[in-house]
């Protein structure tokens, strides 16, 4: 009785909204390689970050006072006087350097088993401008609690601008809206981070999604579980039910619906996640200085700049590329241009072996060094710039942009090996 | 692919399982959120009971103090004034205060803990205005009581014991409310006596 009753309404909304056909193509009859191994987490711990940082969000404005005269305050009053206020804000907080650890694993997964190359290069590009705008949203956020380095981090980054020629200094002034960094520059920031950003990012993490699934989703081994239709033994067909969409244009192999399968192994991922992100947030919030930094805990002052500025540690990799190079306009060319290689990626690399299992040895190791060089970029970024760093940064910014250069190089004609027809047991 | 059997009732137990733990996780991460919505410590610092000074109070005269933002209306009533308030209750709306506008030691012939002093919300039981004290000259509004509360706002009009009287828009007496003596100079509001 019940059950035909919930049946009798899901047709009837079905009728006018195809909620059953999209929960098949999306999740329950949707195709994904049987592979899928610790690096394909992330994707979906993502989801979970930015949900995490809408809903923790939306309840920090409910306390927060967009203004130079009372956002420090109104911070202080957050973890202090409301309720659960400081869980509130160290799960925001937490969440954003978890949101650029998950993001950057995820990257590293699609640099690993090419999952960039065609026909993923629109998927990778809607990725890239998620990061891109993550990046922005994370800034602008960075200066809510108005602290001296919230103040003196925006006094930098907006800086940059000003290395634009002829426009740069009215650049800078229309993007502060004042002369200094003030509460005009606070309120349009606070503005973009709450409202602006995060329509943007859920819209582009839309798209992400839809993109993936119009081609499909990569695997560890790279191949294809699409295969031409009528090339493949009845007896051989993945035995599972697919959407129609992708059973009738394909013969599919090696595939498992998402749905259960990887619903329930990223519920395993999620709850390894939560441990890790937990212990964080109850033990270590302020990461040891390096989610949180000291300097924060006293309000922006504009006529002292703290001893040492360093970005949050999510910036480190580019900030280090914009300080090693001496010139003020070409440091920031080299650190916009870090990103736009990335974006480019799909067109550096020639090859059409996609996982790094069946390419060349110089493609591990090319892989392994731009790894390296990212997270010593990345480690330089928070130190302080000496001699002895300048140097070693400089030799990581030829490894980072040498990855993408010699990459164009090898993989015209490079020596792989042979990729298997399907993805083994 | 495995290909076990498979086993339906466990399959079923482990979903269940998951369902509930995951469910009971869900509710303990609500629970942060739906209590930040709580009064904050800055307002319940702000909502903390008010001391007032009453020693020096004339006979007739009201003075006013805040509490959680709202204005208390403190009168210290003449003998005569509390002998009056017996006289009109056939024009009162609920002259035996059976509503339940005040604390129980206080639902008394005059609405308080001492028949001297009225402690009532000067907020008017209509649309929430400021009903003015008229000592004297109240009879304009209603013959024979000489002292009243007027609310300009719609004309609710009320006694020294802050009753309503009957034909105006207000519904309820004025509220009388947590209120009680730490000695007989001090009026602490917001604590009922024997609760400090």
């Amino acid at each position: 009785m019940l059950m035909k009753l919930a049946t009798d309404f899901m047709g009837w909304i079905d009728k006018r909204l195809p909620v059953t056909d999209a929960w098949n193509k999306h999740l329950a009859q949707y195709p994904a390689p049987k592979n899928f191994n610790f690096w394909y987490f992330f994707g979906s711990l993502a989801m979970l970050v930015l949900v995490n940082q809408i809903v923790t969000g939306i309840w920090l404005t409910m306390n927060y006072e967009p203004s130079g005269d009372g956002a420090f305050a109104s911070v202080e009053y957050i973890m202090r006087d409301v309720d659960f206020g400081w869980l509130l804000r160290y799960m925001h907080s937490t969440g954003a350097s978890a949101f650029f650890v998950v993001v950057y694993m995820h990257m590293m997964r699609g640099l690993m088993y090419g999952s960039y190359q065609k026909p993923r290069e629109l998927l990778w590009i809607f990725g890239m401008l998620i990061f891109l705008v993550l990046m922005a949203e994370a800034f602008m956020g960075y200066l809510l609690p108005w602290g001296n380095m919230s103040y003196w981090g925006a006094q930098v980054i907006i800086s940059l601008f000003g290395a634009v020629p002829i426009i740069g200094d009215d650049l800078t002034l229309w993007i502060r809206g004042d002369y200094v960094i003030s509460g005009a520059t606070l309120n349009r920031f606070f503005a973009l981070h709450v409202i602006a950003m995060p329509l943007v990012l859920v819209v582009l993490v839309f798209l992400h999604i839809l993109a993936l699934h119009e081609v499909g989703s990569n695997n560890p081994e790279g191949v294809d579980i699409k295969k031409p239709k009528g090339s493949v033994k009845p007896e051989e067909l993945s035995k599972f039910t697919f959407h129609k969409q992708y059973s009738e244009k394909y013969d599919i192999v090696d595939a498992v619906p998402f749905h259960p399968y990887y619903s329930v192994k990223d519920i395993m991922g999620v709850a390894g996640f939560l441990f890790l992100f937990c212990w964080v947030m109850f033990f270590a919030p302020e990461g040891g200085g390096y989610f949180m930094e000291a300097p924060n805990f006293t309000p922006a002052n504009g006529l002292k700049t703290p001893e040492h500025i360093a970005p949050v540690w999510y910036f480190g990799p580019f900030y280090t590329i914009l300080r090693v190079v001496p010139d003020k306009l070409l440091g920031a060319v080299a650190m916009f241009g870090a990103i736009v290689m990335l974006f480019a990626l799909p067109w550096f690399d020639r090859g059409v072996v996609k996982s790094v299992r069946y390419r060349s040895k110089l493609h591990l190791v090319n892989l392994i060094q731009f790894a390296i060089c990212f997270v010593v970029l990345g480690a330089l970024g928070t130190m302080p710039a000496t001699p002895t760093a300048n140097l070693i940064g400089v030799i990581a910014s030829f490894g980072y942009f040498g990855f993408f250069i010699a990459l164009w190089f090898y993989s015209k004609n490079e020596n792989t090996k042979p990729v298997p027809e399907r993805i083994a047991d | 692919m495995s290909n076990v059997p498979v086993n339906n009732g466990r399959r079923r137990f482990l979903t269940a399982a998951t369902a509930v733990v995951g469910g009971v996780g869900v509710a303990g991460a609500a629970v942060p959120f739906i209590a930040s919505w709580n009064p904050s410590a800055r307002a319940k610092a702000a909502g903390a009971p008010v001391e007032v000074n009453i020693g020096k109070i004339q006979p007739g005269q009201l003075i006013r103090a805040e509490w959680r933002g709202k204005p208390v209306y403190i009168v210290r009533r003449t003998e005569k004034t509390v002998s009056n308030l017996a006289k009109h209750d056939d024009q009162l709306r609920d002259p035996n205060s059976e509503k339940a506008q005040q604390p129980v030691y206080a639902t008394n012939a005059y609405r308080s803990i001492k028949p001297e002093f009225l402690v009532a919300l000067g907020v008017c039981t209509h649309l929430g205005c400021a009903p003015t004290h008229h000592a004297g000259d109240f009879d304009q509004f209603v013959e024979g009581v000489p002292n009243g509360f007027f609310c300009p706002c719609h004309g609710s009009k009320f006694d020294m014991a802050g009753r309503v009287f009957q034909g105006v828009p207000a519904p309820l007496n004025l509220v009388v409310p947590d209120h009680s003596y730490i000695n007989d100079d001090t009026l602490l509001i917001g604590v009922s006596q024997g609760d400090v």
